[in-house]
């Protein structure tokens, strides 16, 4: 067991180093001159070697990649070219939007997807399955992207009931301490603002959510429905228990492990999907930053942000194999 | 008459029998064939329609024509019947572009996703069936490559590259290669520990005739689908590159831009968002039937 967990972790190590560094090469064959982007056009040479010096850009690569490792290690993120401030200070502010994003599109997820997996297994061998089935097929097919331009046409343009872009209406001004502005405004209280927020969650929400649910419907609905037939739930029914008792009850807690399981990788690519989804909804999170740094060649930005999802991406893996081990007992020993 | 009967009866009831199952057979094979002709048919008239743009578009994509700037399509109030999809802020025809951007959805669904499947499947195969280091190299470089989120490397690495459509084609081979590696390296392993193998092992043929001969026949259901579903995530990778700019140059139509121009002018005109949305949707969703289908259909073991 705990050798298990010490090679995991070695694991994860490794690959956010192997992240790092190709990161870091990547970017140093960047095409385009950050500086030249940075400076007014009439500066000087002295003006420019002054400025790459200043971010570093003077020394050769393996140079940079030493103090860049070294600066990581003391928390030193850099500068942002573009909007020059602190990387680490820039991803603390806007890291919480995407989280706050992404933790409520995954409760959407598997609260719809337990929601429809339970009521298609009820509904199995009449003639809703095949509807069933057919719709979720189709919401397996769609994207994101697909999904947010759809939610953008029918509640932005056709039935205009939600906001299409930013976070929080500027005119509410309630003096946030925190970043996480979803939870404070429920935490303190403030319902307009927490309903003001939420509204502007929504669409991102439904767009990220919805690919994620119709993954798990699949998945778990296959699952139930092979439980079903299990002796165990044939005892339970003879004792009279109800259809949807013998699921919630009896199939549920064995057919979840697998479903479980997935749905952490899936996780994973849900957050990936904020980049763009942020981008359609003007959402001020490290997605919609991750966009506009790369359009701006800002390495710094763009090396910590790429670290950020990297460090993101890890830790659910850990935490899905955490989870996989707590539901199923044989894999603790394994 | 009664007693003929009964003596055929045998022979009739065989022969039944067999007529049943070709027919059982038959109709199996239509009904599990009915997403892959759908799903290809949809396929093959998004590529002729794209080959033939130049021949049967209304307009020239790029034409601008400021008055008459975001006409809507036939059927709204003041609508152009010279525009059947109705014309973007900028005058162009939204119809004509839609089918010139066709041209580079489906330039980069097929290469890109040929490309992916080819090298993917080889180190899958590689890793799979050779194991040892090779696996370890392989396995290793999947999990950092899982690391990544695929839309941001896909943006870095057309930053790194710079704009256009080799920079998506190549962006998007870097990424996905790994679907096919994942899957391919799984499904040779389990064919691997099949009888099959060993048996033609220890005939004595070599690993690499095996491999080829043996187990690469029983992967193609598998990667026929992956290639399908993989030229559906390729279309939309595109899509979502052109919608943020960085895709090939912004004279060329291409869906993602119209989306990102028809985002801008949503009040004003919502086809303009719409027409390139709802044919994007048909395309993934063409391509994801016939990927399902097609496993389906190949697949021995699925068919029973």
């Amino acid at each position: 067991m705990i050798v298990s967990v010490i090679n995991r972790l070695v694991v994860a190590a490794i690959t956010l180093v192997g992240v790092g560094a190709i990161v870091f090469v990547l970017l140093r064959v960047v095409p385009g001159d950050p500086i030249a982007m940075m400076i007014s056009p009439g500066a000087s040479p002295a003006d420019i070697a002054a400025l790459r010096a200043r971010y570093g850009l003077d020394a050769d690569l393996a140079t940079q990649f030493w103090m860049w490792l070294k600066a990581l290690l003391s928390g030193d993120f850099g500068m942002s070219i573009s909007l020059r401030r602190g990387v680490l200070s820039l991803l603390a502010e806007r890291l919480p939007a995407t989280l706050e994003l992404a933790f409520a599109a995954l409760a959407l997820a598997v609260a719809l997807g337990l929601f429809l997996a339970v009521l298609g297994t009820l509904a199995r061998r009449t003639v809703c399955e095949p509807l069933i089935d057919a719709l979720n097929g189709l919401a397996l097919a769609v994207p994101d992207f697909v999904w947010a331009l759809a939610l953008v046409l029918a509640f932005g343009v056709f039935v205009p009931v939600l906001p299409l872009s930013g976070r929080i209406n500027p005119s509410i001004d309630e003096g946030f301490v925190t970043h996480f502005y979803l939870i404070e405004s429920l935490l303190r209280l403030k319902l307009t603002a927490f309903a003001d927020v939420a509204s502007h969650m929504a669409m991102p929400v439904i767009a990220l959510g919805l690919p994620l649910a119709a993954v798990i419907v699949r998945l778990l609905k296959e699952a139930l429905k092979e439980a079903m037939v299990q002796d165990y739930v044939l005892l339970a029914r003879l004792k009279g228990m109800s259809e949807l008792r013998l699921i919630l009850q009896e199939a549920l807690r064995n057919a979840i492990g697998p479903t479980l399981a997935l749905t952490g990788v899936q996780f994973t690519f849900l957050i990936g999907g904020t980049v763009i989804v942020e981008r359609i909804f003007s959402y001020p999170g490290i997605g919609n930053m991750a966009v506009d740094a790369v359009i701006n060649r800002d390495l710094p930005l763009i090396q910590g942000l790429v670290l950020m999802f990297g460090l993101i991406f890890i830790l659910v893996n850990l935490a899905v194999d955490a989870l996989a081990a707590f539901f199923n007992p044989r894999l603790r020993h394994g | 008459m009664a007693e003929q009967v009964s003596s055929v009866a045998p022979i009739s009831s065989d022969r039944a029998r067999k007529v049943r199952r070709l027919i059982g057979r038959g109709r199996r094979f239509l009904s599990l064939d009915a997403k892959v002709a759908f799903g290809g048919l949809i396929i093959l008239i998004g590529l002729a329609l794209a080959i033939f743009a130049p021949l049967i578009s209304p307009a020239d994509p790029l034409e601008q024509d400021l008055m008459s700037a975001t006409l809507p399509p036939i059927g709204f109030a003041g609508a152009d019947p010279a525009h059947l999809l109705g014309t973007d802020d900028l005058g162009r025809d939204v119809l004509a572009r839609l089918l010139y951007g066709g041209r580079v959805a489906f330039t980069v669904a097929f290469v890109a996703a040929g490309l992916a499947g080819l090298i993917g499947t080889v180190l899958g195969l590689v890793a799979g069936w050779y194991g040892r280091l090779a696996d370890t190299i392989v396995s290793r470089l999947i999990d950092i490559w899982m690391a990544f989120p695929p839309v941001l490397l896909s943006i870095l690495l057309v930053a790194v590259f710079g704009s256009g459509l080799h920079s998506v084609i190549a962006a998007i081979v870097i990424i996905d290669w790994t679907r096919f590696a994942r899957v391919v390296r799984a499904e040779t392993m389990a064919q691997a520990a099949l009888d099959y193998v060993t048996a033609a092992r220890a005939i004595g043929f070599p690993r690499l005739h095996v491999l080829l001969n043996e187990i690469v026949p029983n992967l193609w259901p598998v990667i026929v689908a992956l290639l399908s579903l993989e030229a559906g995530i390729a279309v939309i990778v595109e899509a979502i590159l052109s919608f943020v700019g960085l895709s090939v140059s912004s004279d060329t139509p291409t869906w993602g831009g119209m989306i990102a121009s028809g985002r801008q002018i949503l009040h004003q005109g919502w086809w303009v968002l719409a027409a390139p949305l709802a044919v994007l949707f048909v395309t993934v969703l063409a391509f994801n039937l016939f990927g399902e289908g097609m496993r389906r259909t190949l697949d021995p073991v699925m068919r029973r």
